[in-house]
């Protein structure tokens, strides 16, 4: 079985529209949405829940005003800034600044903080038109992403082994951060995606640094690559001189947005060239992967 | 008066927002908190003056002192540390520089030292109707996981005296959190499409438990269906601007260059857009 993982660095290059395409084009695949705290592959997909549980991400504190003596120990302990303090109601915790680090609990000399486990988001197996999708999503502020990311894809893998597929496809998170990482350790693949703005540029070389870093094996596709011929032409010299092979240059077309009004991948929707180079980078991104 | 400049989905135009409003308002800092990706250097082009490095607290075990009691690796939630046989292992990447194993344990065997996780740069940038406008952001590490500890940085530049924009990372989590968090407002920036509206109300969901005011700028307002409107109407929720897709704007902007340099249109329509924000902030 083979992991591939579509990145990107800066958001908004087109993973999700190049995983959607990928998904229906692939004939053997599980497919897993690791962009947890901003999912949107379901919009094109359009999946039928099988499944579903709470993602218990960790534990956070739970203060008993009743046993709290406002020594005021919590407060200046945690490094977080988030404990708050008002003469009315004593102390009390932010759970938006909480880092959840327990140190207030392990401090309290009355016990009032107690760990609790937290529920912060919730996950879901589900059937679509292209295979079975395993997505999720995290509450409305909620930590934890990079765990979240990890359950998506181990919970991937774990169908893609037992029924016999043969790739998971994961649609990655922008940036480079700690769901970033989770969506691409020990992954065989990294497809990113990028686009020939100064911006697009400046991000892909990060997450091929964070790639790098990882020692995990990259392609690049270049979105919207007619908005500026001479920045696509510096990506074809960064893969050239970075061996990273250049597998498609989509042009930039309206009718993309269109596919995704009408909830459907670019080659569902008939997309012409768009439609034609996704079709031709799949066949690459399949003889990278010896599928 | 503090601005967040978020989004939700990534690629709305954030950046370019938050770059064109701090050009255009009056003593205005730009401040990126996208430190995964900061990108508004590349628009404001500012000389910077100060380089200051970003580090964290991790734990230092003195071997003399340690009993490989495991009190340490039990208090830790995030895993960052074991105890194998003799042996404590810190896994740094995993560390939150919290401090309870330093206070857990009972030898006082575990001082700490610093890790450097991305660095600060401040500068000035050469403003459109002003001189000049103050410019920070802060840049992590490439495979350092943690940024909140690196936002929190970028946001002690903010001077009250000021009108400050933070261009904030994209998501619904931490990171973007914790840029929101304290803002006297908060403007979502969305493309009007499937993707950008699905995000959009997650976003709205984080300012609402913020209890940060907020409204919308519409980009590339052309460019999908009207769902976008549509939602703000049922919510009742101020649309501020709406910006049209131009192919020339885009074209600027692949090169990184400023709109409201370029288009004498788009100056007005962002001086419009700074006087609407601060008559929403003081509604």
């Amino acid at each position: 079985m083979k992991e591939l993982t579509i990145i990107s660095g800066k958001g908004g290059t087109g993973k999700t529209t190049v995983t959607a395409a990928f998904a229906v084009l692939a004939k053997n695949a599980i497919l897993a949405d690791c962009d947890v705290d901003a999912a949107d592959l379901h919009l094109i997909l359009t999946p039928k829940e099988i499944s579903s549980a709470d993602f218990i991400g960790g534990r956070g504190p739970q203060l008993d005003s009743e046993k709290c003596t406002r020594c005021g120990e919590c407060q200046r302990l945690c490094r977080f800034d988030a404990i708050d303090f008002s003469e009315e109601s004593g102390y009390s915790i932010n759970e938006f600044a909480c880092d959840c680090c327990g140190l207030c609990a392990l401090a309290c000399p009355e016990e009032a903080i107690t760990m609790v486990d937290t529920i912060n988001g919730r996950w879901f197996i589900s059937e679509t038109r292209a295979g079975q999708m395993v997505h999720a999503r995290l509450g409305i502020g909620e930590d934890n992403s990079g765990k979240l990311v990890t359950l998506v894809r181990q919970q991937g893998k774990l169908i893609a082994k037992k029924e016999g597929f043969d790739l998971l496809i994961n649609d990655g998170p922008p940036g480079i951060g700690c769901p970033v990482t989770a969506a691409i350790t020990g992954v065989d693949l990294v497809l990113i995606v990028t686009e020939p703005t100064l911006s697009g540029m400046h991000d892909m070389e990060r997450v091929h640094g964070l790639c790098r870093h990882f020692d995990i094996p990259a392609l690049v596709c270049v979105n919207r690559f007619d908005l500026n011929l001479h920045n696509t032409q510096m990506i074809r010299n960064y893969c050239a001189e970075h061996n990273l092979p250049l597998v498609g240059e989509i042009p930039l077309d309206p009718i993309v947005n269109k596919a995704q009004v009408a909830r459907l991948s670019v080659v569902e929707y008939e997309c012409g060239l768009v439609s034609q180079v996704v079709r031709e980078m799949w066949t690459k991104v399949k003889k990278e992967l010896d599928l | 008066m503090i601005i967040a400049i978020a989004s939700g989905k990534g690629g709305t135009g954030k950046t370019t927002i938050a770059t064109n409003l701090a050009l255009v308002a009056p003593a205005s800092q730009y401040l990126d908190c996208d430190v995964e990706e900061p990108n508004g250097h590349l628009f404001l082009k500012p000389t910077i003056s100060d380089k200051r490095d970003v580090t964290m607290p991790i734990p230092k075990i003195d071997d003399e002192l340690c009993t490989y009691c495991g009190e340490c690796a039990a208090a830790c939630e995030f895993n960052a540390l074991a105890v194998i046989g003799e042996k404590v292992m810190v896994f740094s990447e995993l560390c939150h520089g919290c401090g309870a194993c330093t206070f857990i344990c009972p030898e006082k065997a575990i001082s700490e030292t610093t890790k450097v996780i991305g660095y600060l740069e401040i500068g000035k940038a050469k403003a459109v109707l002003e001189d000049e406008l103050f410019f920070g952001h802060g840049v992590s590490n490439v495979g350092n996981p943690l940024s909140p500890p690196i936002i929190k940085k970028v946001k002690k530049l903010v001077n009250d005296d000021c009108f400050a924009i933070l261009d904030a990372p994209p998501g619904t989590s931490c990171p973007m959190v914790q840029t929101l968090m304290g803002c006297d407002y908060c403007l979502f920036v969305t493309e009007p499409t499937p993707f950008g509206l699905n995000d959009l109300e997650l976003a709205v969901g984080v300012a609402r438990q913020l209890e940060i005011p907020y409204g919308i700028l519409i980009n590339r307002s052309d460019s999908g269906d009207s769902q976008v409107q549509e939602y703000c109407r049922r919510e009742a929720i101020p649309i501020l601007m709406e910006i049209p897709f131009d192919r020339d704007l885009a074209f600027a902007y692949s090169k990184g260059e400023a709109a409201v340099i370029h288009s004498q249109s788009l100056r007005e329509g962002f001086q419009k857009l700074y006087q609407k924000i601060v008559a929403e902030v003081g509604k």
